[in-house]
């Protein structure tokens, strides 16, 4: 008896429905990840000594812990508390954190980029603090983040991989189970790679076309 | 707010196995770090060069490492070479797929902090009377190394942080020790916070001895 079946035309809907939620927990991740990057970009930027120590410390631990054991840890921390939540749920939360993470430095480079003479021109011309970084920090600022931004976010799409430990149904593991029904390792593996090649290459020659554009 | 009761003897009675399974850790990302800058060296070259097949070559490694997820190239070293009959341990399938990434990441490095040195200091070297070996020795190589010190070191730490995948293919490093200890004793979140703190202080560490070295070598003016 054959027990492994071939894959087939009925498991494409089954593959996109991974496809689908890699690119959504992506951009949930991204989204968030930015928000709150921005945020706290502009705290270590504008903050004192000691907002910057404790930004900083928390930070470094969300960067300096491997993705897949904050994954773990903190689905199981819920769990053991009571309130255990969707892997979609979790996995968001903790992806978008890992993100803001890289991007507080993101945005922080940028703020810090914006030079001092302009906001000080900005307030002599009669804005207020929030008026400046309304309209000459972010603007300003900004413009000069977008290829690293773009970089964390590819960096994002890849490792929304690792969020198919605890049980969220993204590509990667909707291709670890058609193998272990199938046996077709190469060709679905080889599917599932390109499918991440044609997301991140053209991003990333964008990215670099925006930085080359930037210097010259 | 069900309570939940900390048993953390069971860890500290495993903490050996623990520590072996960070040696592990660091084994493999520093052998893998170590094989994948002779790698990256061989393809800045192979992209620089003017052989258009070289230089081909050396692109689709290089932006096969970049572009696809880490997991996957596990997974690809693990599940698909074993599709050919080529059976990798986990160790080793971890270790492969570390290795074609950071020769990848470090190729793109390496190139990029070459490239900043401007041509006219080759040939200010050139003129000084200094034959090409001396230029590149006394020159070159100096301050390209100081420039690609920095991305070096987190590249370090990168491999050192996903060689923790090895938890998904039942490799025995840190990840994967305290999966399989925590299994078997069902205290999941002890186990898994020791090693998250273990990761940090492995990764604190390895900073801290990267910063010592940077001292000494740059002598105070790394840029």
């Amino acid at each position: 008896m054959n027990l492994f079946t071939p894959i087939s035309w009925n498991d494409a809907g089954f593959i996109l429905t991974g496809v689908l939620n890699t690119v959504y927990i992506s951009v949930i991740a991204i989204f968030f990840g930015t928000i709150l990057g921005l945020v706290l970009g502009f705290a270590r930027a504008e903050g004192n000594k000691i907002v910057n120590m404790c930004l900083g410390g928390v930070l470094d631990i969300l960067k300096s812990v491997p993705l897949i054991i904050q994954l773990i840890l903190f689905s199981t921390f819920i769990g053991a508390m009571g309130y255990p939540l969707e892997p979609f749920v979790a996995g968001s939360i903790i992806l978008s954190l890992y993100t803001m993470a890289f991007m507080v430095e993101v945005f922080r480079s940028g703020f810090d980029n914006v030079p001092a003479a302009t906001k000080k021109a900005a307030r002599s011309l009669g804005m207020s603090y929030w008026q400046t970084v309304r309209h000459i920090s972010i603007p300003i600022g900004m413009r000069s983040v977008l290829p690293s931004w773009i970089g964390v976010g590819l960096s994002v799409i890849k490792d929304s991989a690792l969020v198919s430990v605890i049980g969220y149904m993204e590509l990667l593991r909707t291709a670890e189970q058609l193998i272990s029904r199938s046996q077709q390792a190469v060709m679905i593996l080889v599917g599932v790679g390109l499918f991440y090649f044609l997301i991140s290459y053209p991003l990333s020659l964008y990215g670099k076309y925006i930085e080359r554009k930037m210097t010259r | 707010m069900d309570s939940y009761n900390f048993h953390w003897n069971v860890v500290w009675d495993a903490f050996p196995q623990l520590l072996g399974g960070a040696f592990t850790t660091l084994h493999v990302s520093v052998l893998s770090m170590l094989v994948g800058i002779v790698a990256a060296v061989f393809l800045a070259l192979g992209k620089m060069s003017n052989s258009k097949i070289l230089s081909l070559l050396s692109s689709i490694w290089i932006e096969l490492s970049r572009n696809t997820p880490a997991l996957f190239l596990i997974y690809m070293a693990y599940f698909g070479l074993g599709a050919y009959g080529i059976h990798l341990s986990p160790y080793l399938s971890v270790f492969a797929a570390l290795v074609f990434v950071n020769g990848g990441y470090l190729a793109e490095t390496f190139r990029g902090g070459f490239q900043s040195i401007p041509p006219t200091q080759y040939n200010a070297a050139r003129s000084l009377g200094m034959n090409r070996v001396q230029a590149y020795r006394h020159i070159i190589l100096p301050q390209m190394f100081r420039r690609i010190y920095h991305p070096m070191t987190n590249q370090f730490i990168w491999s050192i942080l996903m060689s923790s995948l090895g938890i998904l293919v039942g490799m025995n490093d840190l990840s994967g020790e305290t999966q399989r200890l925590q299994s078997s004793s069902f205290r999941t979140l002890e186990f898994f916070i020791v090693a998250a703190a273990m990761y940090y202080v492995i990764a604190k560490l390895v900073l801290f001895a990267a910063h010592l070295v940077s001292k000494r070598v740059f002598k105070g003016e790394l840029s």
